[in-house]
């Protein structure tokens, strides 16, 4: 009777562990699902145009996406500009230059910058940076180049340039560590070829490892753009949270996860409800497009540098 | 090729290397200035009432965040009832059943999605499916939030510590008459319990801090939290809406709270890392 009861319990435990993962797989197009139902009436009010329009009066119900897509594609771009190049040279620190000890703590050094919780960074971001910011840098950014487009209107601190420095400060940690592998990846003796030839380290990381790695650093590249454009805290902190498209860097605007931390519990009307879904949507689509082009890329270029997956 | 002198190939080089240990030298100078700031300003914040007190109204004295530090406790500790169960099922479908099958590449691939999903559309995600339809805020919806959060981190964590296990170990049990879940839950369990265990914190750690997916799911409250049927207060949403008030008082509550917060998910982090390497050597 005894073993009986428990072989028949076999049967339950696999349909029971296949049921939780495929909750995985279910929420995922449950999200998707609901994020289009949700914004059904806003879609069909507003049709493609959502996407062109700049409007966003919730008095009279005219909204459009495209002042939050511009902030979003904004600071997200300063975030890589500034990123990427750092990442890059203290992933070579990491792995051509610092002794391993150090190596190994600074390493962990950066990956905490991981770890800190996004609104940290924006707790630090509006009281400390942005301020920073207008007294110090902003100023003189506007004195070395007057009359630059970018670099126009009064230092406030809070703006586009404000929030692209602290998401390339949150992205870093992601495109170093995946780059750093991407260079240990190298395999020593092409390295040890190199430097046998005469060559100094700047020359073996430029003629053979980032040759070698660069599309494993590209890949990365697209997991930072991809934490970036969804960033929601740090940004509504420090962005200044106003629907405006403005050419200067020190103006205030929004990203879509910033409009919908902001505006989401204030949203009384259908309609207006209906708008920040359709904005969730845009957003969840281009990160879901972004990670499938990432893994893609991964994955080929770890397959044509022969690492085990 | 361009030939160079030896003098300023070396030079080249040496600018690099001298870049190369600036930028990493920011990269930790950001990490102190930050980290100096939220314990500075939130130690003088931090007191006895900050533990035991209601949040009192700006202008007077002796407020605390008492009901928000027992709100996130309480959604965190629901979280993971929710969360781990399901995703180290999943993590065991994954390595023990499903491994190289077309079904478990289509789960490992949205479980890859989910966890780079950003966390306001999963707040999103929960407000229309459990806000919207029963009418109001609640703690539980944020604590479901925050577990869908975890379900991937954990699944696919418990599955690579899973896949770790010798098979011989499988094999034994399984000779023995030993039925598969007996064999996975006491035997293979066991064998991988600190992998699973720094999972399950990593994915704790990760949560704890999160702000977006509980603005519009638990909201927040002045209250103590009674019921996980209205709105609960929680640390990280009290953060955003007292930093962005005009109050000073508030504001150094604020600071309070970053450093609690920041000091749980750091300590979090760095524990499971040292489990990591004291196990790896």
């Amino acid at each position: 009777m005894q073993t009986k009861t428990q072989t028949n319990l076999d049967p339950a435990f696999r349909w029971l562990t296949l049921a939780s993962g495929l909750a995985v797989l279910l929420l995922v197009g449950g999200i998707l699902y609901t994020l289009v139902i949700g914004a059904m009436p806003s879609l069909k009010h507003f049709g493609f145009g959502f996407l062109a329009s700049q409007a966003w009066d919730p008095a009279f119900m005219e909204f459009g996406a495209l002042s939050s897509v511009y902030g979003t594609l904004v600071s997200t771009a300063i975030g890589m500009l500034i990123a990427v190049p750092l990442s890059l040279v203290i992933a070579l620190f990491l792995v051509e230059i610092a002794p391993p000890v150090v190596s190994r703590l600074v390493g962990g050094a950066i990956e905490l910058l991981a770890a800190i919780p996004s609104i940290i960074y924006g707790m630090w971001g509006l009281f400390v940076f942005a301020p920073f910011l207008a007294d110090y840098v902003q100023p003189w950014l506007a004195a070395v180049a007057p009359g630059f487009p970018l670099f126009q209107g009064p230092p406030m601190g809070i703006g586009m340039l404000s929030a692209g420095i602290i998401l390339a400060l949150m992205i870093l940690p992601f495109i170093t560590s995946v780059t750093r592998d991407v260079f240990q990846m190298v395999p020593a003796v092409v390295k040890e070829s190199a430097y046998g030839m005469g060559s100094t380290t700047w020359e073996v990381t430029r003629k053979v490892t980032i040759p070698y790695g660069i599309q494993g650093v590209v890949g990365a590249c697209f997991l930072g753009l991809g934490r970036a454009i969804g960033e929601t805290m740090a940004v509504t902190f420090v962005i200044g949270n106003r629907h405006e498209i403005s050419a200067s860097l020190f103006a205030a605007g929004n990203s879509i996860a910033s409009t919908l931390a902001n505006e989401f519990t204030e949203a009384s009307d259908d309609l207006y409800l209906a708008a920040l879904i359709e904005l969730g949507l845009v957003l969840f689509v281009v990160t879901l497009v972004l990670q499938v082009v990432a893994r893609w890329w991964l994955r080929r270029t770890a397959r044509k540098m022969g690492a085990v997956r | 090729m361009k030939h160079r002198s030896l003098f300023a190939r070396r030079s080249i080089d040496m600018a690099i290397r001298v870049l190369s240990s600036l930028a990493a030298l920011i990269g930790i100078a950001m990490l102190g200035w930050i980290l100096g700031t939220v314990i500075l300003k939130g130690y003088s914040a931090i007191n006895w009432e900050f533990f035991t007190e209601l949040p009192a109204p700006p202008g007077m004295p002796e407020g605390g965040l008492a009901n928000a530090i027992i709100g996130t406790l309480l959604i965190t500790i629901m979280a993971v009832l929710i969360g781990v169960p399901i995703g180290l099922a999943a993590g065991v479908w994954l390595a023990e059943f499903g491994q190289q099958s077309k079904t478990a590449e289509a789960i490992r691939f949205a479980a890859n999605l989910l966890m780079g999903t950003p966390s306001i559309i999963i707040g999103v995600f929960v407000y229309v499916v459990m806000v919207m339809t029963t009418g109001n805020f609640s703690g539980t919806a944020g604590a479901v939030s925050l577990a869908i959060i975890m379900l991937p981190i954990v699944a696919r964590t418990a599955e690579d510590m899973l896949a770790l296990v010798p098979s011989a170990l499988r094999e034994a049990a399984l000779a023995l008459g030993v039925p598969r879940w007996k064999a996975t839950l006491g035997i293979v369990f066991r064998a991988a319990r600190t992998g699973l265990l720094t999972g399950t914190l990593l994915a704790i750690a990760r949560v704890s801090g999160e702000t977006a997916p509980l603005l519009f799911t638990a909201l927040n409250s002045p209250f103590w939290p009674e019921s996980f049927n209205e709105p609960t207060a929680n640390l990280t949403v009290t953060i955003f809406n007292y930093a962005m008030s005009p109050y000073d008082d508030w504001q150094t509550l604020a600071w309070g709270a970053s450093l609690l917060i920041a000091a749980s998910v750091l300590g979090t982090t760095i524990m499971t890392r040292g489990i990591l390497w004291y196990r790896s050597r």
